[in-house]
């Protein structure tokens, strides 16, 4: 029975990281209706980003987030401006497409840079950390991954309801043009919304990289993570989002606790009933 | 047409084209407004007349002399330099924000950061109704109040002109009357105005000098006062009278 508790415990902790891999995907689809294929590829990134920093610099993965996040908010402007705006408009196909160009670009170079062979942040002694709570064994990593997932989603809630850059996200989100009348330029909008889903997608990089081991290839499944946990929770609602990420961590620890090849197909599983039940998500925010 | 003096206009649009795609919507507007003037622009559905604000509101690029506001060139400024240049867009249908609080949508009418006489209090004074439903979604205002809402967010700005696209389309008899009548504690402040309106009684009513469009060009202009039934029937149709 404790083995089955204990499970279930380890799914939702391992949803607070697939939270975070939604988090970003879901702010940029809210703001700007855009779907980023190349998002999983761009967590991948951002781990080995924070491989180069704490290598070079002797630093423990923690802190090159110091430099990890602010490189990648960079990159994400910048990209926004420079590329992804240029795609946006009535067609969906383009943005689309250029993502996955993209995912095909970011992959071949961190093969080209890092090779092929799992790396790995070396956090220390906290990944391998844990205490015990009523007889079950938590690490502290996973218990720290779920905190920071937790905090993300409270701040970005936060941030789009309480402040005014939140209401300039909310305003060209309903409507592109009239937002514009307002004095807000959507292509500055839309950049500083992928800088912050950029943002979020170091966090869940460098959690994701001390967590596991990782090579150039893994960016697709991380990108079906995190889709699916934004679909699960419902489209354009954060906390649905951490929800999402959750009964997908949860479907897949228990999947793996009755056969552990059913890891991924239980979570598959689960997402494909949601969509059957539900097809609008479990939480959606947007009623049209 | 333009033989009437006046001073330096600050707006003038000269020879103004707009497209839609291949689709072209407006054939060499010319068009002058002084400051403090309130221009009516009537047309049938159809004529041009949003296509018009889209223009000069920035929604629609142009060749970059072909609209000036204040001697400036602003075809091809994006809408929200121009919002900041001192143009504010009541826009057709209000438009507002259904995800912003009624508050929240003049806040963000006031985003550009402009000085002047118009504060959230001054709106709230004008629309009383407003302040009591500050906290409301925008949706949940009726026809009416989103038009005060829309109005209130367009002078949240402190615009030096100011555009109504059909400001009563849609709206009860009464609160169009509530609306007109607000209309003067609006524009006292010097502001200038272009009214976009089907309604051609409440159009000449308010306005001194007076547009017809037909078919993307400009078929008449005429100072309100002389302006007659049969020149503007003449002028919407395309027929002589």
């Amino acid at each position: 029975m404790i083995e089955w508790v204990n499970a279930l415990v380890q799914g939702i902790l391992l949803g607070g990281l697939y939270a975070l891999f939604a988090a970003g995907l879901s702010l940029i689809f809210g703001v700007m209706r855009l779907v980023n294929i190349a998002h999983g590829d761009l967590i991948v990134l951002a781990a080995y980003l924070g491989l180069s920093t704490s290598v070079t610099l002797g630093i423990h993965p923690f802190l090159a987030l110091l430099i990890v996040m602010p490189v990648m908010a960079g990159l994400g402007y910048a990209l926004q401006r420079g590329v992804l705006n240029l795609t946006l408009g009535p067609d969906i196909l383009p943005p689309l497409l250029v993502t996955f160009g993209l995912s095909v670009i970011i992959q071949n170079v961190l093969l080209e840079v890092y090779t092929a062979d799992p790396q790995k942040l070396a956090g220390g002694a906290i990944e391998t950390a844990s205490f015990a709570v009523g007889g079950l064994a938590l690490g502290v990593l996973p218990v720290l991954t779920f905190g920071v997932a937790v905090a993300v989603i409270a701040g970005l809630q936060y941030m789009f309801y309480h402040t005014g850059l939140g209401r300039g996200f909310r305003a060209v989100s309903d409507n592109q043009d009239i937002a514009q009348l307002m004095g807000l330029n959507k292509a500055h909008v839309f950049g500083l919304a992928m800088a912050l889903a950029m943002a979020v997608v170091a966090i869940a990089g460098i959690l994701l990289g001390m967590r596991t081991s990782f090579d150039p290839a893994i960016g697709g499944g991380r990108l079906i993570f995190g889709f699916e946990a934004v679909i699960i929770g419902g489209l354009g609602n954060l906390w649905g989002t951490l929800a999402g990420g959750v009964i997908l961590g949860v479907a897949q620890t228990l999947g793996a606790k009755i056969d552990p090849g059913w890891q991924q197909l239980a979570g598959h599983v689960a997402f494909l009933l949601v969509l059957a039940v539900r097809p609008n998500g479990l939480f959606p925010r947007v009623a049209h | 047409m333009g033989s009437i003096p006046m001073p330096e206009p600050i707006l003038s649009l000269s020879a103004l084209d707009a497209h839609y795609g291949d689709f072209q919507a407006l054939y060499g507007i010319d068009m002058h407004v002084a400051p403090g003037e309130v221009i009516a622009i009537i047309g049938a559905n159809g004529a041009g007349k949003t296509t018009l604000m889209r223009s000069i509101s920035g929604l629609l690029p142009n060749a970059a002399e072909q609209a000036r506001f204040k001697g400036r060139p602003i075809g091809r400024l994006r809408a929200d330099q121009v919002a900041c240049l001192g143009i504010a867009l009541v826009p057709e249908g209000r438009q507002l924000f259904p995800s912003l609080s009624v508050e929240e949508n003049l806040r963000l009418g006031g985003k550009v950061g402009r000085p002047g006489p118009w504060s959230l209090a001054a709106v709230y004074q004008m629309f009383p109704v407003l302040k009591q439903r500050r906290h409301l979604p925008s949706t949940a205002l009726s026809g009416g109040q989103q038009q005060m809402a829309a109005i209130g967010r367009a002078l949240m700005s402190n615009p030096e002109l100011i555009l109504f696209d059909e400001i009563s389309l849609g709206l009860a008899p009464v609160i169009i009357k509530s609306i007109y009548d607000a209309l003067p504690g609006m524009l006292g402040h010097g502001m200038t105005a272009i009214i976009v309106e089907q309604d051609i009684s409440k159009a000449l009513a308010v306005s001194s000098r007076v547009y017809c469009l037909q078919e993307g060009r400009v078929s008449l202009e005429r100072a309100t006062d002389d302006v007659t039934r049969d020149e503007i029937t003449a002028a919407y149709f395309g027929v002589d009278a």
